[in-house]
């Protein structure tokens, strides 16, 4: 299960830099959103991966954490996944506003002028 | 009483946030009553700000010192708590004053640029305020977001395909930059199982090797986030395009973002990584260092090359931010009063600035700029033109403004006697070991570099001030004299009011920046006052 995870989370980071370092607006906003999944599956990693363990008390079972995962992370997630939804949203806006400028989705503003 | 006092710590963040919301239903026509709120709200602040600055100073009564808020009565490692200190108190101060005064001018004419102002205004200080304040690593994650998401939208305020364009860059930089400080948390998170930055200082110092090196890598991803907000040399490419994009108000108060990231640095470089940390003590000196030399020397240049003035702004920004980076990474414990002061200095100079280039500018060309530094090269082309009318009257306008502008310029190149030169000569005899009783440290290569680029980046700033200065204030003033409101000339002689304030009573601040100083070389006050503090209400 480890290698798995850190191999999609590799994965997906080398594609969201890629793309992030892509001439296109569109390129790089999928990067963005690639990195941030990347990111998520990062944060939630480093709570260490348990299975069959939950985050919250349950009844009659206080005092034993060995029956539980690190529900902080799982919290960090959250928060992290809500702020980078309304920033990729935001950077969607402006792409569209630079787009309804420029009339090009490059993100200089203009095509580069061919050789 | 005193519990009721407690509460007050929490205001400077509460009181933009809830002002900020209740302007959004207000309709946009409605522009004057939004103004008044922002400004009755930042004066608000400002004098809050004040009394948490002279409390924080005091060594008993009410908020006396190191004071720790918890969030939800929870006590340290397992809430979050606020903490404010004699650095929190500072920086709260430099904000609310320079949004103070960017709120005044903004409503004279700049907030009919776009919608929503003075909302996102509210929002973008309630960010500054909070990340100030947090004493917990994600919850600063949560207010710099806050505060970048503020920015986008003030930065975008006015439109146009120029500002779109810097402030696409902008955005991605950061949202790339934000990705950078998720993981250097977490990574931070998992190897030591808090997130807290006082029980991080203590926990780091009896943590096991393998755990100390993920520590290190987390600490160096997070710093790489904080160097993007602070303009570090081969990361800030962004930043002068964007700020001298952004609308004269939006800019001002950008001016102290940039200090957010140096901010961090410091608090965390010198209570996580400070003398207690063992062998960690010092992580990331050199790279400040080497960083922050080299932002000196780019800024220095891109201040030489600058053909536009608000261009020649944002470089002195770099210039300001190296500066300041080199200090903190040079480790001497003499220099960080003097940096401290420098910091204050430095953002209200350039805040001050950027609120004057657009009055000067106004009523010009927008070519004029460009003009001039290409004349420079070329030849004048006007050389030869008659001088008539001996003694032509000087518009009283283009008097204030020459005079404002000659301010900045002395603050800027650090030339006596206003406060410019008090903080540059403040970091030199903290290196030099003049003003203590310790004897003299040797001094390294590194130091020389330091000193000598310190001299020449305010050499490089005369240079182009007095250059822009010539062309904008002796050329010909036939029916180019701008038509400029009180309140927009207000704020910015009351910022280099403050800045020759700071010159008058360089000894009292200097002790103030001492103490400061003083209390965070010695993070063991810090960490106690915040692991330890009770909660409400007994146990």
């Amino acid at each position: 299960m480890e290698i798995i995870l850190s191999a999609a989370i590799g994965v997906l980071t080398a594609s969201g830099v890629y793309l992030l370092l892509r001439p296109r607006t569109y390129q790089v906003i999928i990067g963005l959103s690639l990195l941030s999944y990347a990111v998520n599956l990062f944060i939630f990693s480093m709570g260490r991966l348990r299975v069959n363990a939950p985050p919250i008390l349950e009844p009659g079972g206080v005092g034993d954490l060995s029956r539980y995962t690190d529900p902080v992370p799982q919290a960090l997630v959250l928060t992290a996944i809500v702020i980078g939804f309304a920033m990729t949203a935001l950077f969607l806006v402006v792409l569209l506003a630079s787009r309804g400028f420029t009339g090009t989705d490059h993100v200089d503003g203009r095509e580069q002028r061919s050789e | 009483m005193s519990d009721w006092l407690h509460h007050l710590i929490i205001l400077p963040i509460l009181i933009p946030l809830m002002v900020g919301a209740a302007m959004i239903p207000i309709d946009e026509r409605n522009r004057m009553i939004k103004g008044v709120m922002g400004f009755v709200s930042t004066l608000v602040l400002f004098v809050l700000s004040m009394v948490l600055m002279r409390a924080s100073a005091s060594t008993e009564g009410f908020l006396a010192g190191t004071s720790v808020y918890q969030l939800g009565n929870w006590p340290a490692p397992f809430g979050i708590v606020l903490v404010l200190d004699r650095l929190s108190a500072l920086m709260l101060c430099l904000t609310s004053g320079l949004a103070l005064a960017a709120q005044v001018y903004s409503i004279a004419r700049w907030h009919t640029a776009g919608h929503h102002f003075h909302s996102l205004f509210q929002l973008l200080i309630a960010g500054l305020n909070g990340a100030f304040l947090t004493g917990d690593l994600f919850n600063l994650f949560v207010f710099f977001e806050i505060m970048l998401a503020a920015s986008y939208g003030l930065l975008l305020h006015g439109s146009g395909p120029l500002r779109v364009k810097a402030g696409l860059h902008y955005v991605a930089i950061n949202l790339a930059a934000s990705s950078l400080f998720l993981i250097g948390v977490s990574l931070i998170y998992g190897a030591t199982g808090t997130l807290n930055m006082a029980d991080l200082a203590i926990k780091l110092a009896t943590i096991s090797p393998e755990n100390r090196q993920m520590v290190e890598v987390g600490a160096g991803i997070l710093g790489v986030a904080f160097l993007v907000k602070a303009g570090m040399w081969p990361l800030s490419f962004w930043l002068p395009t964007a700020y001298s994009a952004a609308t004269p108000p939006v800019a001002a108060v950008f001016a102290v973002l940039t200090k957010v990231g140096i901010y961090v640095i410091l608090r965390l470089s010198l209570l996580v990584f400070g003398a207690n940390a063992g062998v960690s003590a010092g992580f990331g000196q050199t790279l400040l260092v080497v960083g922050g030399m080299l932002t000196i020397a780019f800024g220095a240049i891109g201040v030489l090359a600058s053909q536009a003035m608000a261009r020649l702004a944002a470089y002195s920004v770099l210039v300001s931010s190296g500066t300041l980076m080199a200090a903190i990474g040079l480790g001497h414990s003499s220099m960080i009063a003097g940096a401290l002061f420098y910091l204050v200095s430095s953002t209200l100079t350039i805040s001050a600035f950027f609120l004057l280039i657009e009055l000067v500018e106004r009523g010009r060309d927008a070519g004029a700029d460009v003009l001039a530094v290409t004349m420079e090269a070329y030849g004048d082309a006007d050389e030869d033109e008659e001088v008539d009318e001996a003694g032509a009257a000087i518009p009283g306008t283009m008097a204030v403004l020459g005079l404002c502008f000659c301010l900045c310029a002395l603050l800027l190149a650090g030339l006596p006697p206003l406060s410019g030169f008090v903080a540059k000569f403040a970091i030199l005899s903290g290196l030099f070991g003049l003003s203590g009783a310790e004897p003299a440290p040797a001094l390294s290569a590194a130091d020389w570099t330091y000193v000598t680029l310190l001299i020449l980046s305010g050499l490089s700033a005369m240079i182009a001030m007095n250059r822009v200065g010539i062309r904008t204030f002796w050329a010909s003033i036939e029916n180019t004299v701008p038509r400029v409101f009180v309140i927009e000339i207000a704020p910015v002689v009351v910022l280099l009011g403050a800045c020759i304030f700071l010159s008058l009573q360089a000894g009292p601040t200097m002790r103030y920046m001492q103490a400061t100083a003083d209390s965070l070389l010695d993070p063991s006050g810090y960490t106690q006052r915040v692991l330890t503090a009770p909660r409400v209400g007994g146990q």
